[in-house]
């Protein structure tokens, strides 16, 4: 397996692309966060709001674009991990978790992440900063 | 409308990092890696334990703010910044709270917007802030008229 220091300013990690967002995938997220909004999980409640349907949770994107991280957790950890939310994540949406080395030292990777989906739209876009252990 | 709520906080909550809410959490966010949830993988790892996900201080309570009144719908949640100075461990017992950090207005397309930055503290039993969760949350021009604010 690659190491994390071993990937260059320009370089992405492996893409991951998600099965189809859904309703059982909000159900669970709603369950395990607390986030019991029904903007995330009732359709008429979601239409109520203004919207065309049932909305993915933000955080549930921000949470499975970590993951890209978490087999480095021997060689360091992600100190600094900020998103901004840029568009709504719908059901049957298929979203992409993408990382690209920005800058790097001994102490530190920075890179900018973002989750994309099926239209090659940012639907969250941001930052990581890999702290690296010694 | 929310400028005088600035430098406002609550009084800090225990919160425990519980095994069974990070393997949930972890599932969730479809990253079952057993660091996450398998004791003898923790053991093994740098850690001597296993460790929570990065989002996960979503699921703990920061106390109420007093005074700080927010709507019940409608809110944009625009930003999330983590901040940690180490992983969290599975088990360990966290003091977390809650504080405005700032409050800001923008004219833009859509009509004014506010801007509502809350960060969200956890600090280890001797006091030492452990990671710091900033959500900017956004409040747009219908949200202010329901509210009359």
């Amino acid at each position: 397996m690659t190491t994390i220091r071993e990937w260059q300013v320009g370089q992405s990690l492996p893409d991951v692309t998600l099965a189809p967002v859904s309703r059982l995938d909000l159900i669970k997220y709603a369950g395990a966060s607390g986030d019991y909004n029904p903007i995330h999980t009732i359709d008429e409640e979601a239409k109520k709001a203004g919207l065309p349907g049932i909305i993915a949770h933000g955080m549930w994107t921000m949470g499975n674009l970590a993951k890209l991280f978490t087999s480095y957790y021997e060689e360091g950890f992600v100190q600094d991990y900020f998103v901004r939310f840029q568009s709504m994540v719908f059901l049957n949406d298929v979203i992409t978790l993408k990382a690209t080395v920005k800058e790097k030292d001994d102490k530190a990777i920075r890179f900018a992440v973002a989750a994309v989906n099926q239209h090659g739209k940012e639907v969250i876009k941001g930052e990581a900063v890999f702290s690296l252990y010694e | 409308m929310y400028q005088h709520d600035i430098g406002k906080r609550s009084a800090k909550v225990k919160n425990v990092v519980e095994r069974g809410a990070v393997k949930k959490f972890a599932e969730a966010v479809g990253d079952p890696n057993p660091i996450y949830w398998d004791e003898e993988t923790g053991k093994r790892s740098r850690y001597g334990r296993n460790i929570a996900p990065p989002t996960f201080p979503r699921v703990f309570d920061y106390g109420v703010i007093e005074g700080l009144k927010l709507p019940a719908k409608g809110l944009i949640h625009g930003e999330q910044h983590f901040h940690y100075e180490r992983p969290l461990f599975v088990g360990e017992e966290l003091y977390c709270y809650a504080e405005v950090k700032d409050y800001y207005e923008k004219q833009s397309s859509m009509g004014l917007l506010g801007f509502l930055v809350i960060a969200n503290n956890g600090e280890d039993a001797d006091g030492n802030l452990i990671f710091t969760s900033t959500s900017t949350i956004i409040i747009n021009e219908a949200v202010r008229k329901a509210m009359s604010v």
